[in-house]
C-alpha cells in the first residue's frame, strides 16, 4: 500500500489522466475568474477615476450568447469524452476468471472459482480480465478498489458486475464504499494481485480447493433439486442443460436471459418467472439455502451449458 | 419616472419616528405578540432563532466528529457514536438549516417588501408554517435525545427500514413533517409573488432575489410531496413491514434511492437558488450597477429549476443503474449546469465598469462567488460517468457539496445577513469586524474542505470512523480548518449580537439600494407601507457613469425615505 494513490491497472492510468485534464481545465476557469474579479475590483474600485458608461445592448447580447454558447459547448464535448472512456470498457471480455464476492455486514466473503473461500481478502491474477459477481445477504454494500478507480454497489436480492484487467502486482486497499451501520468502517480488506504463476501456486496451496461447479453439483443432489431437474424424473420441471447464458421464454410471453439473477430469483422466487409450458410447482428455497450456496448452484448451473452435453 | 435620489440625501435617519412604529414596536415587546404574531417580518426573525440553533446544534455535532478524525484509529467515540454524529448533523443540517435557511428567514422579511405588499398572501398560514417547523423539529430533538440514529441524512433502504437499530422512525417523521412546513411557505410565496405585486411591479421588473425565492418555491411545493411518500414508506415497512423495499420479499431497495433523489437533488436547487438571488442583489448593489444581463439571470433561474428535476439519476452511477440511464443522467447534469456557469459569468460582469467599494456583505458575497465556482467545476468531475465512480462515496463528494452548501449557501445567508441587518434591526454593525469574519470564513473553509478534495481522489471514503493513517494528514488538515472555521461563525454572533444593544441607529438607505425595502424607514413599520407604492422602473438602477451619483429606487414609498 505504498505511494501516492497507487494505480495498478491502464485503466486506473487513462482515468487519472482524464481526472488532471480536467483540473487544469477547471483551474484556468477558477484562475480567470478571479484574475477577472481582482482586475475589476481594483480597475472600477469606487472612487478611482475609470471609464463608467454602459456598455451597449449589442456588446452585452453577444457577450452573453458567447459564453453560454461557448460553455454549452465545452460541457458537451467533456460529457462525450466521459461518455466514451466509459463505455469503451464497459462489457468484460470474454473468458474472463469468475470471482464471486457476497457482502454482508460487515465482512466481505470471497468464492474463487477453484472454491477456494476467502474472508476480506481478494486474490486476482494480473495480465487477464476478471470479472467480479457481486450479491449481498442483508444491505446495500459497495465494493471500492481505488487502486484500479473502480467501484459498484452491491445489492441484496441482485447481483452486480465488475470487471478489470489488472498490471501491477501488489497489495491494495478493499473498502465498503456504501454506508451499511456500525461497523462500515472496518468492512475493508486487502486486495491482492499476484503474477498468474504465483496466483496459480496460491490457489492450488489452499485447502479448500475444488471445483466450485462440483460443490454445486453436490447441493443440487443434496437438497433434491435433481429430484425433479432430471432427465429421468417423474415430475415435469425444465432441463438444466444448456440453459445458462441463453433466452428462456416464460409462460407470459416474455423472454429473458438465463443469467446468475435469473437462476438465484428462480431458486428464492420461483413463481417469479415461470418458464412457458410449465406448472408453477417448484417451492421457494428461500431461507433454506444461503447466498454462498446459490454461488456454487449457479456456477453448476453455468457448467451444464459450457460442457456441452451431447 | 422623475424622482432620484441623491448620494447624501438617504444617509440620514429617518424623521418620522412618531407617525410610524417599527414593526418591532408596534404589537409589543412580549412573548406573546412574537409567538402569536401574524406579520411576515417577525415570523422571518422566528425562523432565525430556529435555525441559528440547529445550526449550533449540527455544528457541534460535526465539530465531535472531526475531532475524532484527528486520529485514524478514533479518539473518544464508539463506530455507533460517530455514525449517529454524522447522520444527526446531515439530517439536522438540511431539513433544520439549509432548505428553510435563506426561504424561511430573508424571503419571508423581504419578499413582500422588495414586491411593495404589507404581507404575505396568508399570514396565518405563515405562522403555522413556523410552528410546523417546530413540532418537526420536536421529532427531531426526540430522535437525538432518545439515542440518535445512524442512517445517514439518505436514509437508504434496507438499512433505514429494517437492519438499523437508530431512531429512525422519529427522525424520518422530523423530516417528513418538516415537509408541511416547507410546502406552506412554499405555497404562500408563490401566491404572494402572484397576487401581491405592486402596481408597475410586472415580472421582468422583479428584483433577483424574489425570482430566485418564487422559483425555489415552486420546486418546493413539487418536489417535497416526494419526499413525504418515501419516508412514509420507509415508516410503513418499518413498522408494519409492507415489503415495499425489501427485496427477500420482492421489493426493491433502490426504489427508495429514486424516490429519494427525486426530491434531494432539486433540494440542493432548494439550497442554492436563494443563494444566488442574494448575491445578485449584492453584487449590483455594491459595484453600483445595473446587473449584467438580467433577463439571462432570469432564464437561468427557470432554466436550473427545471432541469434540476431530471438529474437525480447521477447520484446513482454505481448503483446499478443502466448504463444507458447513465448517460441521459450524466448528459442532462452537464446541461444544468450551464445556467449556474452563466450566472458566475454575469455576476463577474457585473463589476465591468462598476464603482466597486468593498463593505462587508460584498467581501461575503465575493467570497460565494469563488467557493461556488469551484463547488460548480468539480460537479461536473461527478457528471462524468467514469469520475463519479472512483470518487462517489468518497471524501471528493462530501467537499464538492460543501462547496455548494457551505461556501455557497452558507456564505450568501452571511452575505443576506450581513445586507439587510441595518434594515431588519434597525441598527449598524461594526464594519471593520464584520470583514475580518468574513475573510476568516473564506480561508476557514478552504482549508477544511480542500484537502478532502485530495484524499477523495486518493480514496478516503466517506462516513469512516477508523481509516488507514495515510490519510491521517489530510483529516488533520480538515479538523484544523474546521476550527478556524468554528471560530468565523461565533465572530458574528458576538459583533450582530453586540451592535444589537451598541449599534449606532441605522439610516433608511445605508447602501443607497433601488430595492423598495430600502425605501422604508429602518425597521420597517407593521405593514410595511402606508399606502401601496408604485413601480415605475427597472430593478437595479444605478447610475455609476456619474461617480457616486444618483440612483433610482423602484418606486417612491410614502412616509418612508
Amino acid at each position: 500500500m505504498e505511494g501516492f494513490a497507487p494505480k495498478a491497472s491502464s485503466y486506473a492510468s487513462q482515468w487519472d489522466w482524464f481526472f488532471f485534464v480536467l483540473v487544469t481545465v477547471s483551474s484556468i476557469v477558477v484562475a480567470t475568474v478571479f484574475v477577472a474579479i481582482v482586475h475589476f475590483s481594483i480597475r472600477y474600485r469606487r472612487g478611482v477615476n475609470a471609464r463608467r458608461e454602459p456598455v451597449s445592448e449589442t456588446f452585452s447580447n453577444r457577450l452573453e450568447f458567447s459564453w453560454t454558447a461557448g460553455t454549452a459547448l465545452a460541457f458537451l464535448a467533456i460529457f462525450w469524452w466521459a461518455a466514451a472512456f466509459q463505455l469503451r470498457d464497459f462489457v468484460p471480455p470474454e473468458g474472463a476468471l469468475q470471482i464471486h464476492v457476497i457482502g454482508k455486514q460487515w465482512m466481505w466473503k470471497i468464492q474463487q472459482p477453484n472454491g477456494v473461500r476467502e474472508i476480506d481478502e481478494i486474490h486476482a491474477p494480473i495480465g487477464r480480465p476478471v470479472q467480479l459477481i457481486m450479491t449481498s445477504e442483508d444491505v446495500i454494500h459497495s465494493m471500492f478498489l481505488p487502486a484500479l478507480r473502480l467501484k459498484q454497489d452491491v445489492l441484496p436480492g441482485r447481483y452486480t458486475y465488475l470487471w478489470f484487467n489488472a498490471d501491477k502486482p501488489g497489495v491494495y486497499h478493499l473498502f465498503c464504499a456504501e454506508f451499511c451501520g456500525t461497523s462500515h468502517s472496518r468492512m475493508t480488506g486487502r486486495f491482492v494481485l499476484m503474477t498468474p504463476t504465483e496466483y496459480s501456486r496460491w490457489s492450488a496451496a489452499q485447502p479448500e480447493a475444488d471445483n466450485l461447479a462440483r460443490q454445486g453439483q453436490a447441493l443440487f443432489s443434496s437438497l433434491g433439486c435433481s429430484g425433479c431437474h432430471s432427465k429421468s424424473s417423474s415430475v415435469p420441471a425444465p432441463d438444466l442443460h444448456g440453459v445458462f447464458g441463453n433466452p428462456v421464454q416464460l409462460s407470459d410471453g416474455r423472454s429473458i436471459i438465463a443469467d446468475e439473477a435469473y437462476i438465484h430469483d428462480s431458486i428464492v422466487l420461483p413463481e417469479k418467472d415461470i418458464v412457458a409450458g410449465f406448472a408453477p410447482i417448484m417451492p421457494s428455497f428461500a431461507g433454506q439455502v444461503s447466498e454462498e450456496q446459490i454461488i456454487k448452484l449457479v456456477a453448476y448451473i453455468r457448467s451444464l451449458s459450457t460442457e456441452r452435453h451431447p | 419616472m422623475s424622482e432620484t435620489v441623491s448620494a447624501a440625501e438617504p444617509g440620514k435617519a429617518p424623521e418620522e419616528s412618531e407617525q410610524c412604529e417599527s414593526y418591532l414596536e408596534a404589537g409589543g415587546h412580549t412573548l406573546m405578540s412574537w409567538l402569536t404574531t401574524t406579520d411576515h417580518k417577525r415570523i422571518g426573525i422566528l425562523y432565525a432563532i430556529a435555525i441559528t440553533f440547529f445550526f449550533f446544534i449540527a455544528g457541534i455535532a460535526i465539530g465531535l466528529v472531526r475531532l475524532e478524525l484527528m486520529s485514524p484509529r478514533g479518539l473518544f467515540l464508539s463506530d455507533d457514536e460517530y455514525n449517529r454524529l454524522f447522520s444527526l448533523h446531515g439530517i439536522v443540517m438540511v431539513w433544520f438549516f439549509l432548505v428553510p435557511s435563506i426561504p424561511a428567514t430573508f424571503g419571508n422579511f423581504f419578499l413582500p417588501l422588495m414586491i411593495g405588499a404589507k404581507d404575505v398572501a396568508f399570514p396565518r398560514l405563515n405562522l403555522l408554517s413556523w410552528y410546523v417547523y417546530l413540532l418537526a423539529a420536536g421529532f427531531a430533538c426526540y430522535a437525538i435525545v432518545a439515542g440518535g440514529v445512524d442512517t445517514g441524512w439518505t436514509f437508504y433502504t434496507p438499512f433505514s427500514s429494517l437492519y438499523s437499530n437508530g431512531n429512525v422512525l422519529a427522525a424520518a417523521a422530523g423530516v417528513f413533517v418538516a415537509g408541511f412546513s416547507s410546502i406552506a411557505t412554499g405555497v404562500n410565496f408563490i401566491t404572494t409573488t402572484h397576487m401581491l405585486r405592486a402596481p408597475g411591479m410586472t415580472w421582468f421588473r422583479l428584483p433577483l432575489f424574489v425570482w430566485a425565492i418564487y422559483a425555489t418555491s415552486v420546486v418546493i411545493v413539487l418536489a417535497t410531496p416526494i419526499l413525504a411518500m418515501s419516508l412514509l414508506l420507509i415508516i410503513a415497512e418499518r413498522l408494519f413491514g409492507l415489503p415495499v423495499f425489501n427485496p427477500n420479499d420482492g421489493g426493491d431497495p433502490i426504489l427508495f434511492q429514486h424516490l429519494f433523489w427525486f426530491y434531494s437533488h432539486p433540494a440542493v436547487y432548494i439550497m442554492i437558488l436563494p443563494a444566488m438571488g442574494v448575491i445578485s442583489e449584492v453584487f449590483t448593489c455594491f459595484a453600483r450597477r445595473h446587473i449584467f444581463g438580467y433577463a439571462m439571470m432570469i432564464y437561468a433561474i427557470l432554466g436550473i429549476a427545471v432541469i434540476g428535476f431530471f438529474v437525480w439519476g447521477h447520484h446513482m452511477f454505481v448503483s446499478g443503474e443502466s448504463q444507458f440511464a447513465n448517460l441521459m443522467f450524466s448528459l442532462l447534469s452537464f446541461l444544468v449546469a450551464v445556467p449556474s456557469a452563466i450566472k458566475v459569468f454575469n455576476w463577474t460582469a457585473t463589476l465591468y465598469r462598476g464603482s466597486i467599494s468593498f463593505e462587508a456583505p460584498m467581501v461575503y458575497a465575493m467570497g460565494f462567488v469563488g467557493l461556488f465556482t469551484m463547488g460548480g467545476l468539480t460537479g461536473l468531475f461527478l457528471a462524468s460517468i467514469p469520475i463519479d465512480v472512483h470518487v462517489t462515496d468518497t471524501y471528493f463528494v462530501v467537499a464538492h457539496f460543501h462547496y455548494i452548501m457551505v461556501g455557497g449557501s452558507v456564505s450568501a445567508f452571511f452575505a443576506a445577513l450581513h445586507f439587510w441587518w441595518p434594515k431588519i434591526t434597525g441598527k449598524l454593525y461594526s464594519e471593520a469586524w464584520a470583514r475580518f469574519a468574513a475573510v476568516i470564513m473564506f480561508l476557514g473553509f478552504n482549508s477544511t474542505f480542500l484537502p478532502q478534495y485530495i484524499m477523495g481522489y486518493t480514496g478516503m471514503p466517506r462516513r469512516y470512523h477508523v481509516y488507514p493513517p495515510e490519510f491521517q494528514a489530510y483529516h488533520v488538515l480538515s479538523s484544523m480548518g474546521a476550527l478556524v472555521l468554528l471560530t468565523a461563525y461565533m465572530l458574528p454572533l458576538v459583533y450582530l449580537t453586540w451592535s444589537l444593544f451598541h449599534g449606532k441607529k441605522a439610516p433608511a438607505n445605508p447602501w443607497r439600494a433601488t430595492g423598495l425595502e430600502w425605501q422604508t424607514p429602518s425597521p420597517p413599520p407593521e405593514y410595511n407601507f402606508e399606502e401601496i407604492p408604485r413601480v415605475d422602473t427597472l430593478p437595479y438602477e444605478y447610475h455609476p457613469e456619474n461617480q457616486g451619483g444618483p440612483f433610482r429606487p423602484q418606486g417612491k414609498v410614502i412616509g418612508g425615505k
